[in-house]
Order: structure tokens, then C-alpha cells, then sequence
């Protein structure tokens, strides 16, 4: 026999998720609050006893691997020159990498700017600007005004390689601690993720695990390998492509929805699939992650009240539902658990929201031009109305006796035929939560991890939905 | 290397100028950055500032040219780049006029140079090498 044991740090609870890579399925999962303000390794041993009581047994493990959202999670500001191109390449970089973007800044950094760096206790900064050759002027007053108000955390450069020698000296000159990496746009509309995600991982191994007070479980297991974000990414990868001779899933979304954030995910190029619609701008991720900070069941149930409109909120009223106040107990009591059927109906109605909005917000748009040889379309983002797949992960739908109605918001909406949403997917849900345990798992078993993702991520409603998108 | 930026603008589609442009004047030594066919004031704008060009050159063969480029100097000047050069050459007025009458018209708005209709790219780069101080 031989068991992993795959442990997520996350910010409210600790789940664990036992593997036995033979049989090549879960044996057993468990979960406690995460103690990490006080002793991190406590909320981990309960939940090992719990899983212990489960499986009727203490078992010994081969390897224990974890990934984190503790402490806050990754809190990274991401700094750019031109807000479509280096900045929202820097950005795309950060959440790819699994981070939280608290700060996007564009163009020349002013003193009130960096002095949100420092107050916010910004784990990483990524400062980009400029393409191979291009802009270097506004790079170097930068990482000047980095250096002047002392910012002592860890600082990527990921812009204009031309004046790499020069950021060095800056860096030197003020004792920063400066990393280096590829451009994040070293072309135009290029895109290049991958040299500056390995420099954002390798800084959370080095620093954020040992600064967050995480690094102290690390006498008991292997190693904090990953933000958990970008472990479920992986897995989302993982799931998408399939692995040697064992086929993936193709193109696929995924969302997330928690307490504080709605997290959405989708592997595939997204390309326009019409003739008469022109791709523009800045190049996408294959697998792209998007969070949205103002949407989620608990603490952010304000935030979705915000992005409703007033006639829904009227509508909701005429049925009784007074949406502003059941925002206000939820944002209020963040423990609060709907156990009658009203409550989960409301649950589910933020839940709606909070896919649809994230969703559109995720998906790429289109825009209609009229030119003199006919109506053509710009398309901005990913393309994933034939995405084949929708996966919804998360306690509200995993729970949820409505989940396929909530995982339905995701799709094509007739209201909104410019939004590239999937038109018609097979949806599933990943109920034991293994996601990002399936992501860590990857790094060393990725045909395992796949093969339990494809037998335990299940079908709820096939094809749900038919309709003739746009695109 | 001087960089520039080149395009068609607006709802405009021509593409095969587009390329040949491209071609040529890579093939001269500069670092084109093609923003390609249907392209806004502002694609011009901010791919200039990202790479540092030069100068912009803006194509346009379907005849809406004046209405795509008016304030494009302007929106040049508010995102800091107000010295660049800006080239327009192509179709880029309606119907038969006077281009003594089109190039003042252009130039008022701000460009530095305007080509007439059937210009070949060959004869506009002795332009770009004075303007840009090689020659």
C-alpha cells in the first residue's frame, strides 16, 4: 500500500485528503478550522484524527504535500505602464500564479500608491511595463520609487528586458529584494506567463510560507508546495488535457464560489469560432483564473446585493425575499449555515448572482461593427461557448439541493447574446472537494490524480440547456 | 532600431497594404509593431507608448479615414506622447477632392505627413529616415 496525504491551508478551514495511489481512488477526507493565528499544526491534528477515526485506523503516509490560502492568501500588487497591455498582463500573471491582486497600478507610481504597498502588506510585487526594447522610462522611475520608500518585499521584474541592468542596480542601490524574470509582454499583445508564475512559486516557498507562519507544519509534513489556487488550476489543467494515453476532458470552466471570493477558471484557447469575428487584444491564458473579491456567499453578500438591480431586488421582494437584509445577516454572520428551505433557496439566489456575475466578468464579449462589407464582431477575451464541460466546486454547491440551477447561471443567457458564456455544457461537481488536493497530487501522480478526478468529479445534468449562441 | 507602429483604422479590413507595409519596411531595418486591420485610436496609442516607437502609420482605404483620425493627435498629446510622429497615407477621404485641400485638412489635425491615394510604401520611407534623423 502506499498513501499521500494532500493537505489544503485554507483560510477558514484545514481539509485533508488521503489517497491510496494503488487503488487509485480517496480513502478518506477530513477538515477543521485552521488555527494558523495561533499554532497551525493544531487545526491539522485534529483533522488527522478525524481522518484516522474514518478510516478505523492510524495509517502512515508516504508523502504529505500541501497547498495554502491561510493568513490571507497570496496578496500580490501587480504594476504595469498601459492599463489593456503590461498591466493587465501583470495581473493575469498574479492570479494565474495563484495570487490575491489587492493593487493594480499603471504608469508612473505616485508616493500615495507605494504607501499602499507598504500598509497593505502586500506579499509580492510584479513590476512590469514596456515591451522588449519599448518604454524603459517609466520602469526605472518605478523601481526607483520602490526603492525610495523602502519597500521591503520580495519584487519581480517582468518588464522591458532592455533595461534589466539597470532595474539591478536599482534594486541594489536600495537594498531591495529584487527577482528577475521574462517580460511578461515581450511583444505586443503576447503574453507570457510561465518564467514569471515559476519566480512567484519559488518566492512563496523561500518567503511567504515562513513569513505567514505556515512554515512551522513543516516539521510534520513534506513541504507547502503551492497556493492553493494555483493547485486547482493545475488540476483544471490536468483535467482539461488528460495525461499521456489517458484522455482529459477538453475545454472546461470551472467556478468556485466561497464565503469571501467567487473564483472562476477555464482551459482552452477560447479563439473565435466565426469567420466575421476579428480577436482582439491582449492574448489570453490557456488556463485562466479570474477572482472576483466582491462576490461570495458571506463576506461579500453585500457585494452581491451591489451588483443586483433594483428590479430584482423588487421582484425578490414582491416574493417575499427582502434580499437587503438577507445580504446584511450573511455578511454579518459569516458562520451562518441554511438548514430550512428558505434559507436555501436565498443561498441559492447568491449563489446565481454570484456565478453570472463572476462569469461574465471571466468569459470574453463581443462587440458589433458595422463596416461596408457587413456587420462584423470584435471579440475581447476567451471564446468558450463550446466549452464541453462545467465543473462547480465549493460548499454552496456541492451542498446545494439546487446546484445544477446555479451552475445554469453560468450558461448562455438570451439577455446577454454578446457574452461568450458555454452555450450548452455537461455539468458536473467535484462533491468530495478534491480539486486542489488532485492539483498538489499532479506534481508527482498526475495519471492518478486524473483518474480519481474523472471517477469522483461527477455528472449532475447533462446538456442542460440548448441554445444557438452568437459566436 | 527605430520602432514603428502601423494599422488600418478604423471599421476598416484591408489587409493586404497592411502586410506589404509591414514586409517593406521590416525589410528596411525598422521594428514594426502591426497592430493589424480594424483598429482604434487608441490601439495605436497604447502599443506606441508600450514599445517606445517613434512614429505612428496610420492606413485607411475605405474612405471614413478623416472621421477615424480626428483628435487622434490630441489623445497622443494626453497620454504623453504628444511629439510623435504621425503618418497617414490611403483612401482616407470620400470621393474625388483636391488632396492639396485633403493634406492641409490632415494636417491641421495634427499629422505630420499625408500620402495621396496609389502611394507605394518604397517612396514614403525616404520621408521616415529624414524624419527620423537617418539619413
Amino acid at each position: 500500500m502506499k498513501n499521500y496525504l494532500m493537505v489544503d491551508f485554507g483560510s477558514t478551514y484545514t481539509k485533508l485528503t488521503a489517497v491510496d495511489l494503488e487503488k487509485e481512488d480517496i480513502i478518506a477526507t477530513a477538515s477543521h478550522y485552521t488555527t494558523v493565528s495561533t499554532d497551525i499544526t493544531e487545526g491539522y491534528h485534529k483533522a488527522l484524527l478525524k481522518l484516522y477515526d474514518q478510516l478505523g485506523k492510524k495509517i502512515t503516509f508516504d508523502k504529505i504535500i500541501a497547498c495554502s490560502s491561510a493568513a490571507g492568501g497570496l496578496k500580490m500588487c501587480a504594476i504595469g505602464l498601459v492599463e489593456e497591455l503590461t498591466v493587465e498582463a501583470a495581473r493575469r500573471v498574479c492570479l494565474g500564479a495563484g495570487g490575491k491582486v489587492d493593487l493594480v497600478f499603471s504608469n508612473k507610481l505616485t508616493s500615495l500608491e507605494v504607501a499602499q504597498i507598504i500598509e497593505k502588506n502586500i506579499d509580492i510585487v510584479l513590476l512590469a511595463g514596456g515591451t522588449d526594447g519599448g518604454n524603459s522610462e517609466v520602469v526605472l522611475y518605478n523601481a526607483e520609487m520602490l526603492g525610495i520608500y523602502g519597500v521591503d518585499v520580495p519584487i519581480i521584474y517582468a518588464g522591458n528586458k532592455a533595461c534589466q541592468d539597470e532595474i539591478r542596480l536599482i534594486f541594489e542601490k536600495y537594498r531591495l529584494k529584487g527577482y528577475f524574470c521574462d517580460n511578461v509582454m515581450p511583444k505586443l499583445n503576447v503574453l507570457n506567463i510561465d518564467s514569471a508564475n515559476e519566480v512567484i512559486r519559488k518566492i512563496f516557498l523561500e518567503n511567504i510560507i515562513e513569513a505567514k507562519g505556515i512554515k512551522k507544519i513543516e516539521s510534520e509534513i513534506d513541504q507547502v508546495i503551492l497556493p492553493t489556487p494555483n493547485a486547482v488550476l493545475k488540476a483544471a489543467q490536468l483535467l482539461s488535457e488528460g495525461y499521456l494515453d489517458e484522455a482529459g476532458l477538453g475545454d472546461l470552466m470551472l467556478i468556485d464560489i466561497g464565503g469571501a471570493t467567487t473564483d472562476v477558471y477555464s482551459v482552452g484557447w477560447g479563439y473565435p469560432s466565426k469567420t466575421d469575428v476579428v480577436l482582439k487584444g491582449l492574448q489570453e491564458p490557456f488556463a485562466k483564473r479570474t477572482v472576483e473579491g466582491d462576490l461570495g456567499m458571506r463576506y461579500s453578500a453585500e457585494g452581491v446585493l451591489q451588483s443586483m438591480s433594483n428590479r430584482e431586488i423588487y421582484q425578490y421582494k414582491k416574493e417575499g425575499i427582502d434580499i437587503e437584509y438577507e445580504a446584511q445577516k450573511r455578511r454579518e454572520n459569516v458562520e451562518f449555515i441554511a438548514t430550512n428551505d428558505r434559507d436555501i433557496e436565498v443561498d441559492a439566489i447568491f449563489a446565481k448572482k454570484c456565478v453570472s456575475v463572476a462569469v461574465s466578468r471571466h468569459v470574453g464579449h463581443l462587440e458589433m461593427v458595422y463596416t461596408p462589407q457587413g456587420t462584423i464582431y470584435f471579440q475581447t477575451g476567451k471564446n468558450l461557448v463550446d466549452v464541453g464541460h462545467l465543473i462547480g466546486t465549493g460548499g454552496i454547491i456541492i451542498k446545494s439541493p439546487k446546484a445544477s440551477e446555479i451552475l445554469l447561471s453560468a450558461c448562455y443567457d438570451r439577455n446577454n447574446p454578446l457574452e461568450l458564456r458555454p452555450a450548452s455544457p455537461v455539468m458536473m461537481i467535484d462533491y468530495d472537494y478534491i480539486l486542489s488536493a488532485m492539483g498538489l497530487l499532479s506534481l508527482y501522480e498526475p495519471l492518478v490524480a486524473l483518474r480519481i478526478m474523472k471517477k469522483r468529479i461527477k455528472v449532475i445534468e447533462e446538456g442542460a440547456m440548448k441554445t444557438n449562441a452568437i459566436a | 532600431m527605430k520602432t514603428i507602429v502601423i494599422g488600418v483604422i478604423g471599421a476598416d479590413v484591408h489587409a493586404v497594404g497592411n502586410r506589404i507595409i509591414e514586409y517593406t519596411l521590416t525589410r528596411e531595418g525598422f521594428n514594426v509593431v502591426n497592430i493589424g486591420v480594424l483598429s482604434s485610436q487608441e490601439d495605436f496609442i497604447n502599443a506606441a507608448i508600450e514599445t517606445n516607437a517613434s512614429m505612428i502609420l496610420v492606413s485607411s482605404l475605405y474612405g471614413h479615414g478623416e472621421l477615424d483620425c480626428r483628435g487622434m493627435r490630441e489623445k497622443c498629446i494626453e497620454a504623453g506622447i504628444g511629439n510623435i510622429l504621425l503618418y497617414v497615407g490611403g483612401n482616407i477621404v470620400v470621393g474625388k477632392q483636391d488632396f492639396k485641400e485633403v493634406e492641409k485638412r490632415f494636417k491641421d489635425m495634427g499629422f505630420n505627413r499625408v500620402y495621396p491615394p496609389g502611394t507605394p510604401i518604397e517612396a514614403v520611407i525616404p520621408d521616415i529616415k529624414k524624419d527620423l534623423g537617418m539619413l
